[in-house]
């Protein structure tokens, strides 16, 4: 039989891989309770999930391609803010629902031991369900507008799960840190905001070539900038990132990651005297 | 499972708690940031609580341990520790089987969710593996009772549906430890002696319970042993009965310390100054009568009330006499003599203490013990019957039956 054995925490450790995967069912079904709620008790359901990507979309191709009309890469407007958007809607809302994941689930945190890890990671799953949906609201698009990426949308996956990396290393870092600075919760929104306008989601890298080259070298350090380059290559057929963007897009989806876990390790043990 | 080796063992186990002094802990990132910057040098400000210290305990399998002390003496954060919600400080633990808790019913219940997705949200964060729920599921609604609501959204339930739902996951756990906090005090009578007798079937299986509970009668009821926690330290380690008699005398020490008002909590801008029970025993049926002498305070503005409540042997609350209900509200300027007359309910025989609260917005003093009175073996009644027409129930009724 196993023994467990308590100690008292020490600085930095990773999780017990084991008792994460023996666990595994609360990771599905606190997802499948996200799924669940979310949609009980609206009167048009999972309509919600195509809606809102296609209506930002919209909104941006409206505000930026046709008012401000900034260049899209030779792509329809529309389509090339759907693609950021899938990218987009990916990090955001893995990082927006983990970070308050362990305060809103309070009472259970306190109350009683499961790995704690699961609860942001937990959230992801239903940002996925919402990115497969919007995907194939995207193939849809793509056949519409008669866009054909080729092979490049094999990689998309790659893509995906990177993205993924960074969000849940931000979210967890966030979620844990929460539990005892409230101010997380009001400053990762505004971030957030921010990031979104300094990333070209809504535009093209091409719309800021006639600026400065500080401003330049910033945009293509920021690696939402190389996530999002990768997103339309992938569904767009556009240029493929350089080798370098790709390399950066493993390295910080790994690192970030691992902070993540990291910094969330730390702070665990506490959570139930400090929630 | 060998037998010479306990479910679980526990060495020196302590938790220190930090509480903010003065300044208080930073409860902002940027006040943190702030105190950081001003005295970068300074080490924070706090003191350190010791709720428990120096646990050594070894509970063998098929053991059903209580855990019994008083409020504060530290009996859920140990529990809290031994299921690992919390981190212990020192000292080491360990646990030769998985463990399961059921510290309070329907923590991660969801309102929106239905009574069947409840029973597997539920039982996959208390440890169960989806074919562990799948294989206990029948039995679960069979002893929760709720068939026929099963896909009905959990906040449309009564309360004593959720409780009874939540309850009957909680103890269809099948793993080896169990951790239980006062949990059985729900539903009505006939659930909780389900309860109970599930709990029992439990340690009969050669599984393990820890058990903590303010019920002495559930303690009595469910364990096969236990401990006995004073303010962090475990004191004494024996039988049932053994330990609740310590448990029992407790009480009277506590009464003594608190004698000194500057021991006392409350704010202190109004003691009282002594509890005088009309006599020191009575009859059960007898009206109790006590006198709280509460001094004056001419510069606290507005009348205060005071509640007495009147506690049996074991420690449970059986009657709170507050003076509002009766208009009882008194002026602090003068010194203040009060009496209270206590004409119902009949009270068993046995030893009672009272508590006395003086209070305005806030508690002004809290005197736990105040006062103790002893009720003399007799019965009201007019027919002499075995005790055991009398044994259940916390106190005597005044009842008559007619039959046609």
């Amino acid at each position: 039989m196993e023994t467990v054995v308590i100690t008292p925490p020490g600085r930095l450790g990773l999780p017990r891989w084991s008792e994460l995967w023996g666990a595994r069912e609360v990771l599905y079904r606190f997802g499948q309770r996200d799924v669940l709620l979310r949609y009980r008790q609206t009167a048009v359901g999972v309509v919600w999930v195509v809606l809102q990507p296609l209506a930002a979309a919209g909104v941006f191709s409206l505000v930026f391609g046709t008012v401000a009309n900034l260049p899209s890469d030779g792509v329809p407007y529309f389509l090339f803010s759907y693609a950021g958007m899938l990218a987009w809607n990916l990090f955001n809302q893995t990082v927006g629902r983990a970070a308050p994941s362990l305060v809103s689930n309070q009472a259970l945190v306190s109350k009683v031991f499961f790995p704690r890890l699961l609860v942001p990671l937990s959230t992801a799953l239903s940002v996925l369900l919402d990115f497969a949906v919007a995907l194939a609201l995207g193939a849809v698009l793509l056949l519409v507008y008669g866009v054909n990426p080729g092979w490049a949308v094999l990689l998309l996956p790659v893509w995906t799960v990177l993205l993924l990396g960074v969000a849940l290393g931000i979210g967890l870092a966030a979620a844990s840190v929460q539990v005892k600075y409230r101010d997380i919760g009001y400053a990762l929104p505004w971030a957030l905001q921010l990031l979104l306008y300094a990333s070209p989601v809504a535009y093209s890298v091409q719309a800021v070539e006639g600026l400065s080259p500080a401003v330049r070298l910033l945009f293509e350090a920021n690696p939402m900038t190389w996530f999002l380059d990768a997103f339309r290559f992938s569904v767009l057929g556009l240029d493929a990132p350089p080798a370098w963007q790709v390399a950066g897009m493993v390295g910080v989806s790994a690192l970030v990651l691992l902070a993540g876990v990291l910094v969330f390790q730390k702070n665990e043990r506490n959570f139930a005297d400090v929630i | 499972m060998t037998p010479v080796t306990p479910a679980l063992s526990v060495r020196g186990l302590g938790k220190t708690y930090r509480i903010g002094r003065s300044g208080q802990a930073p409860t902002t990132a940027v006040e943190a940031l702030v105190a950081r910057l001003r005295s970068p040098m300074a080490r924070s400000r706090f003191t350190e609580f010791d709720a428990l210290d120096g646990i050594d305990l070894d509970v063998p399998w098929g053991e059903a341990l209580g855990i019994v002390g008083r409020n504060g003496a530290g009996k859920s954060t140990l529990l809290k520790i031994l299921t690992r919600v919390t981190a212990p400080t020192r000292g080491r633990i360990e646990l030769h089987g998985r463990m399961g808790s059921l510290l309070e019913v329907g923590t991660g219940f969801s309102g929106e969710l239905t009574g069947r997705e409840n029973i597997f949200l539920n039982g996959a964060i208390l440890g169960m593996t989806r074919k562990e729920i799948r294989a206990s599921f029948d039995e679960i609604v069979d002893f929760s009772g709720i068939e026929k609501f099963l896909d009905t959204q959990v906040k449309r339930y009564s309360s004593g549906m959720y409780v009874r739902l939540a309850f009957a996951v909680a103890a269809h756990l099948r793993t080896e430890i169990l951790a239980i906090d006062e949990v059985l005090a729900v539903g009505d009578a006939e659930f909780q002696a389900k309860s109970l007798a599930k709990m029992r079937d439990v340690a009969k299986d050669g599984r393990t319970v820890l058990y903590v509970s303010h019920q002495v009668q559930t303690v009595t009821a469910l364990c096969t042993s236990a401990i006995f926690l004073d303010r962090g330290r475990l004191t004494y380690a024996g039988t049932v009965d053994d330990t609740l008699e310590v448990y029992r005398r407790s009480f009277e020490k506590f009464a003594a310390e608190q004698r000194d008002p500057d021991r006392r909590p409350g704010s202190g801008a109004l003691r009282a100054s002594a509890v005088v029970p009309g006599s020191d025993v009575y009859e059960p049926a007898d009206t109790k009568s006590f006198t709280v002498h509460v001094g004056a305070n001419a510069s606290l503005v507005g009348q205060y009330f005071v509640s007495c409540h009147v506690n049996d042997a074991n420690g449970t609350v059986i009657a709170q006499c507050d003076s509002r209900p009766v208009g009882g509200w008194y002026d602090p300027a003068k010194e203040q003599e009060i009496r209270l007359s206590l004409r119902a309910p009949w009270l068993k025989p046995g030893r009672y203490t009272v508590d006395v609260f003086v209070c305005q917005m806030g508690v002004l003093d809290a005197w736990e013990g105040a006062a103790t009175f002893e009720v003399l073996p007799g019965s009201p009644y007019p027919e002499m019957t075995l005790d055991e027409a009398t044994a259940h129930g916390v106190v005597l009724a005044d009842y008559d039956y007619e039959g046609r």
